[in-house]
């Protein structure tokens, strides 16, 4: 089974739902002209990231009366669609959230899990933290989705796994940082940051025989540049596409499912992961007062 | 030692990149800065002009009667590189009645003064020649606080604010910013003869790979003493990074509702764009 995906490496309108709800419509259009299954998009990327004081005003829900996600579940009958918005729940709790819609139906909701509170970031002091990790099913297979910081803890992906993701959804709003000569052979023209991303979600795919999206915003929000740079893995930890560093694109990429199949044979990573032993290791772990 | 080696090519994109984005989002196509002869400025001009297109870049040269000619005439090597458009503004009649008023007034003051000078042409060609005023203070100034508040360091964006002075060169030489540039000592040009170097009392050189260290790289003081800094020098640059801060924020505002600007107000400037 083959299935395309459109990865919608997006700028957006800080605070402003309706502007980026349209670009949003727009990127979905093209992505279904051109034959794709899926169109992913980056982390918050109806609302914009650095959203401080913002969070409470530009908050949706991923109903079918809400008159956000009703245009979208709409779209989705002709194609899926990832995408990120803030979610407020009903106790009024707001958070980075990433849903799935296919066939006008909202599949799954991840609510990012790690909120970096650190250095430049500042998403603990505005959102709440999800509760949950958790794959789904669609009908490409099962998959999981993670929200940035979400990916930088290998717990994360690991449980996807164990849930049975085949495909891996990353979204994020990564600000590019450092821009040191890169070491001998790495190629020049990409921040820090990048270079470590696509180190780790490579390393992932291969780790776990799966498939890895990465959808990433481009754009600027005052100094802070988002480097764009979307990309997809094999499981065999083989770059499949790099879209463009530091602009908006929209890049299809065809994902042959079946090398699940012949990864796995070659390397039965998942086959032979020791679940129960490593429950017995984190209960003993976190069990031990001393940890 | 630590390396301030920078890839030059992507911080040319970014910070090209970041003017554009920048001044188009708040609804303007042009710029406006400061062309002092000098290294900083010159760069600004390169980057605003790859940026924006020449004929949207204003590059303003105010000289003081003592200002250095070879600062016009390097200045003038710039505008003549880029194409940029450019006016020759003379401090000197508008900063020496207030420099008579007071007749014992030291270098310091008068200095300030022609800064904050400066300063109001640039604002004021900003509205005539609607576009933004670019900054061009880098990160070894702001970190030292060499600069004078609401003077040199006023600006609407700053592109070089993240590059310490060595990387400020090392990109200017990449964007082949003229050779006489790049050589001279810098120098803020407020007075004959005075250079950055020999009035902070240090080079910029030993200066950067100590501040990468204590900023970037969060070193202790103890381990940049370990790692072959001067004790002294150590300490005298903490505290004048300390005794500057006041230059890096926003005045503070005295707290007295439950929601106050500057504490519990917060959006981005971008809000909306």
């Amino acid at each position: 089974m083959k299935l395309i995906v459109a990865m919608g490496q997006i700028n957006t309108v800080l605070g402003d739902v309706e502007q980026n709800l349209e670009k949003h419509l727009e990127f979905i259009e093209r992505a279904r002209r051109g034959g794709a299954d899926l169109i992913t998009f980056p982390e918050l990327s109806l609302t914009g990231y650095a959203l401080q004081d913002l969070a409470p005003t530009v908050a949706c829900h991923p109903l079918p009366d809400d008159p956000v996600f009703n245009q979208l579940l709409v779209a989705s009958q002709g194609i899926d669609i990832q995408v990120g918005f803030v979610e407020e729940d009903e106790r009024n709790r707001f958070y980075i959230a990433t849903a799935f819609l296919s066939e006008g139906k909202v599949r799954h909701v991840h609510h990012k899990v790690y909120l970096p509170t650190y250095g430049f970031f500042d998403e603990g002091r505005f959102f709440a933290r999800g509760e949950s990790v958790r794959a789904f099913d669609t009908r490409f297979g099962r998959v999981g989705m993670l929200i940035c910081e979400d990916f930088w803890h290998a717990s994360s992906p690991y449980m996807l796994w164990l849930d049975g993701a085949d495909l891996f959804l990353f979204a994020s709003a990564s600000p590019g940082r450092g821009i040191t000569l890169p070491p001998q052979g790495a190629g020049p023209g990409r921040t820090e940051s990048a270079r470590w991303v696509n180190d780790i979600i490579r390393a992932y795919a291969g780790m776990f025989t799966t498939f890895v999206v990465h959808t990433n915003r481009a754009g600027f929000e005052d100094g802070v540049n988002f480097w764009g740079g979307s990309s997809a893995f094999s499981p065999d930890g083989e770059p499949l596409v790099n879209c463009l560093e530091h602009a908006e694109a929209l890049v299809l990429t065809e994902l042959d499912l079946n090398q699940l199949h012949r990864t796995r044979t070659r390397l039965p990573l998942l086959r032979d992961e020791r679940t129960s032993l490593v429950q017995r290791e984190i209960t003993r772990i976190t069990s031990n007062k001393d940890a | 030692m630590p390396d301030l080696t920078i890839d030059t090519n992507l911080a040319r994109k970014i910070l090209t990149d970041f003017i554009h984005t920048e001044i188009t989002r708040a609804g303007f196509s042009r710029t406006v800065l400061g062309l002092s002869g000098g290294l900083d400025s010159a760069l600004v001009c390169y980057l605003a002009a790859e940026a924006l297109g020449a004929a949207n870049v204003l590059a303003v040269r105010m000289p003081y009667a003592t200002s250095s000619p070879d600062s016009l005439a390097h200045a003038q090597m710039v505008v003549d590189a880029l194409g940029v458009q450019t006016l020759t503004v003379p401090i000197t009649e508008m900063v020496e009645p207030l420099f008579n008023r007071y007749p014992d007034m030291e270098n310091r003051r008068k200095g300030n003064i022609m800064a904050r000078q400066r300063m109001i042409i640039l604002f004021d060609q900003s509205e005539a020649f609607k576009g933004l005023v670019l900054g061009t203070g880098n990160k070894t100034e702001i970190l030292l606080g060499y600069s004078t508040l609401y003077g040199d360091s006023a600006c609407a964006l700053n592109p070089l604010g993240d590059l310490y002075k060595t990387q400020v060169r090392q990109l200017a030489a990449a964007m082949n910013v003229p050779e006489p540039l790049l050589q001279k000592p810098p120098s803020a040009d407020l007075w004959a003869g005075q250079t950055d170097e020999g009035e902070l009392g240090f080079t910029y050189a030993e200066v950067d790979k100590l501040l990468y260290l204590l900023v970037d790289q969060r070193y202790t003081l103890q381990e940049c003493v370990d790692s072959g800094f001067d004790a002294k020098f150590v300490r005298a640059v903490v505290e004048r990074m300390r005794k500057s801060q006041f230059k890096r924020v926003m005045p503070p505002i005295a707290k007295l509702s439950g929601r106050t600007v500057g504490y519990d107000f917060l959006y981005l400037r971008d809000w909306g764009t």
